[in-house]
């Protein structure tokens, strides 16, 4: 985005380039995470389990955020992911990084399979239909007990060390990188995807869906794409938080985590890449230490955070910041 | 300039979020730390009071002070059956805040996830409520002072048989508690004489009873075996059984101390007048310890619910930890305290209650009782009870 406060590039793939340059700030947001595992060794459970959210927001992201598409049914990929490596580990086959591709595949497929409908509607009908496709995998899952658990949960579901070495942890050492690392290289994936022509066509449809067929996108394609690499994304996410728990609850499925993780990404920032990251730390480190202090209460915390953002930094958190850095800015012109 | 202006910009936020998550706090002395996980929020927020509120009147009735050991109770919020989330909260209240032991606990999903965290970082886990059979199989650590479903129903299914009720329908929930419940109150009552006419298992969330009911109607058995969890579903349940004549046509309803729970009761109104179920606590338990724990209670919360099953079990809950603290010179060493626990006896205001040393499971008393109003109020009164009863589903 910073690019485009710069003056216009010759060509589409020159601009594309300059934008596809890795920045510094990137960098040490990377080596933050990084720091992580020695400046807060309690958190990593935390830690962890935001680093697999943020990625679950990041598949949204590529969605929600670059291609328009709204989807109000997210969890339905994430939840899948999570049961697909979820019972594979129970039925023998532990091994997490194999079981995690698996999952990660077999959510693409069902993203694959369902793309269809999506590229035939916009708007709130697309809303009901991905939230009425979670409802029916949430209610299928809850109907086979004999393969899911039901209610109960699936138990008895057993990881392998990674490489056969790294066992995971009550500290959560093994459960944090494994997770950072995979968000890392789906992020690299993602940030490839929206450099690319593929991604500028994505950003195209979005922000004018009449046009850019006009100028020769095939949309249905695109979509189609797209939704396939954001369903396998949020199936790894759901692998993720199936392995380092150790348990997959019905819960995954529900509809509270697809609304949840919309407000994630809201809150954080659409369209940014980082927005579903920043979110995911900002919501998770906002609710840990409130529902610390006020076990009853914190929804009401979470609540004001919600409004004020909304009122205060459109855009989200990412947006808030541009928006205060533009206006010290516009200050400090005027005070020359 | 605007680059790195930013970037500026965004560093400190980062740096802002950093210092958010690092308040953490520095005790001055060292108490003895006790982690209380439940769904302080969310639809099941009402039972995590109860429970919350049975701990308070614990340490409200004997001092914060053990053996000379400060108490601290570190509280926790699942918002539900969340098991990823449980699972967290007791590995940073093991890792993190150094507690001693974890406690409370309201599903039996959160119980499974938390048991191989005791298991490896050497904590007791005392269940103050999650009960279904199979839990304290799953760590060494963990003593159960609630109750089991196959505990509580079996007994039912006895004095059923024996009391002119031959043909019954089960309804349950359909998930592990409702799979005990049916299964052991069936082998019960069918090893007594008792014949099961049609049985079904209702999804757990927001279930429609009318059709249910309907088809009970039809079928006319003598009574109806239901296990629902505690709260608004036995009142839905009681609701469609008036609105379809099931009752007027005489068929009874009996079923675990869920369906008529003392914190609802007063709420089903007089329909539930006459319904028969079996537990482990009843409100109206005739006792000293029961009578002095429904003072202490309604004086800690005058506008408080009334004391239920959950409640006795935090209660309950609270007095081992306590009393497995003084045992231990004001230490809580997870091997003693487990060994301490497993010969546990005590007079607790449900009745008497042991610990089996081979299950680390409760043994009580069993009651069968009938709502009756009594000055006033619709409450459970036993008139039955079975002593000793261990869990038959292990």
């Amino acid at each position: 985005m910073f690019a485009f406060a710069k003056p216009a590039l010759a060509t589409p793939a020159d601009r594309l380039i300059a934008a596809a340059r890795w920045r510094w700030y990137e960098t040490a947001f990377w080596l933050g995470t990084l720091l992580v595992l020695f400046a807060f060794p309690g958190y990593l459970q935390l830690a962890s389990q935001i680093a697999i959210v943020g990625l679950f927001a990041l598949s949204l992201d590529l969605l929600m955020g670059y291609a328009g598409i709204i989807s109000l049914g997210h969890a339905a990929f994430f939840g899948f992911g999570a049961y697909v490596a979820g019972i594979i580990a129970k039925y023998g086959w532990g091994e997490p990084l194999s079981g995690m591709v698996i999952a990660g595949l077999s959510a693409g497929l069902l993203g694959l399979i369902v793309s269809p409908i999506i590229t035939r509607l916009h708007g709130i009908a697309l809303l009901m239909v991905t939230m009425g496709l979670c409802v029916l995998l949430f209610e299928a899952a809850n109907r086979a007990v004999w393969l899911t658990g039901g209610d109960d949960g699936l138990q008895g579901v057993e990881i392998w060390p990674i490489f056969g070495t790294f066992t995971f942890d009550l500290l959560g050492r093994t459960a944090y990188l494994y997770a950072l690392i995979v968000l890392f290289l789906m992020f690299l994936v993602a940030r490839r995807i929206v450099h690319s022509p593929f991604g500028l066509s994505l950003q195209a449809m979005r922000d004018n869906p009449r046009r850019a067929p006009a100028i020769g996108t095939d949309m249905g394609e695109r979509v189609r794409i797209v939704y396939t690499i954001s369903a396998a994304m949020a199936g790894v996410a759901g692998a993720l938080i199936a392995q380092t728990t150790q348990f997959v609850a019905l819960e995954v499925l529900s509809f509270q985590r697809s609304a949840e993780i919309m407000i994630i990404l809201i809150l954080g920032g659409t369209g940014r890449l980082f927005g579903g990251l920043i979110g995911a730390a900002v919501f998770m480190i906002a609710r840990d230490q409130l529902a610390t202090s006020y076990p009853q209460y914190w929804y009401l915390g979470i609540g004001a955070l919600l409004v004020a953002v909304v009122m205060f930094a459109r855009g989200g958190v990412m947006g808030g910041f541009d928006r205060l850095v533009r206006w010290w800015r516009a200050r400090a012109g005027a005070g020359r | 300039m605007f680059i790195k202006r930013t970037n500026a910009g965004r560093a400190a936020a980062l740096a802002i979020l950093g210092l958010l998550s690092a308040t953490g706090v520095a005790p001055a002395q060292e108490p003895l730390k006790i982690g209380l996980i439940l769904p302080y929020s969310g639809p099941f927020a009402d039972l995590a009071a109860q429970m919350d509120y049975g701990v308070q009147v614990y340490v409200k009735q004997h001092g914060d002070i053990v053996a000379g050991r400060k108490i601290e109770i570190l509280k926790r919020d699942t918002g539900g059956p969340n098991p990823d989330i449980a699972k967290r909260l007791a590995q940073e209240l093991i890792v993190r805040d150094k507690v001693d032991l974890i406690t409370g606990v309201l599903f039996t999903p959160n119980a499974m996830a938390i048991a191989p965290v005791v298991t490896e970082a050497k904590k007791p886990f005392v269940i103050m409520n999650a009960a279904t059979s199979v839990i304290t199989t799953r760590s060494p650590y963990i003593v159960r002072l609630s109750f089991t479903l196959p505990q509580v129903v079996s007994p039912l299914g006895g004095w059923a048989a024996k009391n002119g009720i031959k043909k019954v329908y089960t309804l349950v929930s359909d998930y592990g508690p409702g799979h005990d419940s049916e299964i052991f109150f069936k082998k019960a009552f069918t090893e007594a004489g008792g014949q099961i006419v049609g049985e079904v298992r209702v999804p757990l969330r927001n279930p429609d009873f009318t059709p249910y009911v309907q088809r009970i109607k039809d079928i006319k058995p003598d009574a109806v075996f239901v296990f629902l969890p505690s709260g608004e579903q036995p009142v839905t349940l009681l609701k469609s059984a008036v609105e379809k004549g099931l009752l007027a046509d005489g068929i009874r309803l009996i079923g675990s101390g869920d369906l008529t729970e003392d914190g609802v009761l007063e709420g089903m109104g007089d329909p539930a007048l006459g319904v028969i179920t079996s537990g482990h606590y009843s409100y109206a338990h005739e006792s000293p310890e029961n009578a002095a724990f429904i003072k202490a209670f309604e004086a800690t919360f005058p506008n408080g619910p009334r004391p239920n099953l959950t409640a006795i079990g935090a209660y309950d809950g609270m007095a081992v930890i306590y009393a497995a603290i003084k045992a231990q010179n004001g230490k809580l060493d997870a091997d003693q305290t487990i060994d301490f626990l497993k010969t546990y006896k005590a007079m607790s205001p449900r009745g008497p209650i042991e610990i089996d040393p081979e299950t680390r499971d409760i043994v009580q008393t069993i009651y069968i009782r009938k709502v009756e109003r009594k000055a006033g109020k619709l409450v459970n009164v036993e008139f039955e009870s079975y002593p000793k009863v261990k869990d038959p589903g292990k």
